[in-house]
């Protein structure tokens, strides 16, 4: 479970980024966070496994707070908690498998993963991620030789063996075709019911969140405005928060045709 | 046609910049170079004085003397051997070195500014300087050598390698992070990677610099091939001399082709 309580998150220069957010996220929810550009999607996302730091407020991951957790109790957190980004992230001149493995470093000492030798079982964690995401094949491929689709599913590959309970993703089809898109939010979605992993996603379409997630959340100027069902959060729903219909561009079926 | 061209209105164009700045710099470039010659008293006069002499210098080194290759063997060796010790030891040296002084590993300002300034300070003196220094230090012989040619290597590895390290795509660390490494994994999984075929690069160009600047440590000492030039020119045996620069010029390039085939296929 997630909770946010009265997370406000005020940069240097005075803006707001996110102000008065009381959030509670149950186990096994998928959640997308939809909002116009710079509504703060972003920093709320990164605000939960603490790659931007909150300046008011409390959030806590399972009861235990991650804004006041430092060092080792803090990179135990982030551990339970896996990220896929717009942009995937991965070190693109290492393997596939590489890439995967890396996830698991937050499980062994330093001076282990320095040598690079991960124990039999967490290599057969990387082999039964790669084949959840049916990439095993490019296991050994390097990462920048994968197009855009394959390597955000290895990303998702390296959350899996992270064996995170949560995964946060950052606009994970931004970069994406509609049918890579289809494929990566597929594979999130399938992750979330057969292993119950607490998903929250950003996304850019309303419709594309509409056929995936169980719970929307809307932002704007980064407060809470919108929260519920997917079945209230309708065109018209949306048009009147926005104070302006929905735009096509924000219509994943209509920027395809 | 030219009617239609009239109707459309011409929007505002972008007036050219002026070139008079380009105009300046050529001649401040030329009045210093012209004011270098006179303050150094550097005419073509006297270069064309001193061609007689040196064809003359020509003349006595050829033929060169092929049985004194017996004698230099063991020193070119050993000049090799410097480089390669030297680069080593400034590269290992270089790595952390390089890490603090990156803003985007480092982070902190008052880590990577007192870093660098010390890397800055280390690069201003001269590899030969340094070479005197520690002949002063160890007394004569290759280890002197080798210690001046490790700081300089490390000077500039380190320099070339956290202009590098600036350049990595931030992406890996920050997944890194979020996936709870440790500062250390988040460099050996997300920077190591990136940096490892630029900074392999870098060591190799500093070897090949070393390998030339061994050669000229042993003037003040400090071991290697230099000493003979030194010996040879003071007897004013040229046709040794001309061995030694044949064998040094054939050693340099052999070195620098191996190793810049090497690089190409690095990056």
């Amino acid at each position: 479970m997630i909770e946010l309580r009265n997370v406000t998150k005020t940069y240097p220069n005075g803006t707001k980024g996110l102000s008065q957010i009381n959030l509670t996220i149950e186990k096994g929810e998928f959640i997308a966070i939809v909002g116009l550009s710079g509504a703060g999607k972003s920093t709320l996302l990164r605000s939960i496994n603490r790659l931007h730091d909150i300046t008011e407020g409390e959030i806590l991951i399972d009861g235990k707070s991650i804004t006041k957790a430092k060092g080792k109790e803090l990179r135990m957190i982030r551990r339970n908690i896996g990220m896929i980004f717009q942009s995937f992230n991965l070190v693109k001149r290492t393997t596939v498998l590489r890439n995967v493995l890396a996830g698991r470093v937050g499980y062994h000492s330093v001076p282990r993963t320095l040598l690079g030798m991960f124990p039999k079982e967490d290599m057969e964690l990387a082999f039964q991620a790669l084949d959840r995401v049916n990439i095993v094949q490019k296991a050994y491929s390097r990462a920048d030789e994968l197009s855009g689709g394959q390597q955000q599913r290895v990303a998702i590959a390296r959350v899996l063996a992270q064996e995170a309970k949560v995964i946060l993703a950052d606009e994970p089809v931004a970069s994406l075709d509609p049918l890579t898109t289809k494929q990566v939010m597929d594979d999130l979605k399938r992750i979330n019911t057969e292993l119950e992993i607490t998903t929250i996603v950003n996304l850019h379409f309303i419709d594309l969140a509409r056929q995936y997630a169980t719970r929307i959340i809307g932002l704007q100027a980064g407060e809470v405005v919108f929260d519920g069902p997917v079945s209230e959060a309708t065109d018209e729903r949306f048009a009147e928060i926005y104070g302006r219909p929905i735009q096509q561009d924000e219509l994943l079926e209509e920027a395809a045709v | 046609m030219k009617a239609q061209s009239e109707l459309r209105q011409q929007p505002l164009r972008p007036k050219a910049p002026v070139k008079i700045k380009h105009y300046f710099t050529v001649a401040i470039v030329l009045l210093l170079l012209w004011g270098s010659a006179v303050q150094t008293e550097a005419t073509f006069g006297e270069l064309i004085q001193g061609l007689p002499n040196m064809l003359d210098l020509l003349k006595e080194m050829f033929p060169p003397k092929w049985s004194y290759l017996d004698n230099i063997w063991a020193a070119m060796l050993e000049t090799i051997r410097m480089a390669l010790l030297g680069t080593t030891l400034g590269a290992i040296l270089a790595i952390p070195v390089a890490l603090l002084s990156a803003a985007n590993i480092a982070k902190r300002k008052w880590i990577y500014y007192p870093v660098r300034f010390l890397l800055n300070l280390v690069r201003t003196v001269p590899d030969l300087l340094l070479a005197a220094l520690f002949v002063a230090i160890f007394g004569l012989g290759a280890l002197p050598g080798i210690f001046a040619l490790a700081i300089f290597s490390l000077g500039l590895i380190a320099k070339l390698s956290y202009e590098a390290l600036e350049t990595i795509d931030p992406g890996p660390l920050e997944a890194m992070t979020a996936a709870g490494a440790h500062p250390i994994q988040i460099i050996n999984y997300g920077v190591v990677p990136q940096i490892r075929p630029h900074f392999i690069s870098f060591v190799l160009y500093t070897f090949e610099i070393n390998v030339r600047a061994a050669a000229v440590l042993g003037l003040v000492g400090a071991g290697g091939i230099g000493h003979y030039y030194e010996v040879t020119l003071g007897f004013l045996e040229y046709d040794k001399t001309c061995i030694i620069i044949i064998v040094t010029l054939a050693v340099v390039l052999l070195i620098d082709y191996i190793s810049s085939k090497l690089r190409e296929k690095l990056i």
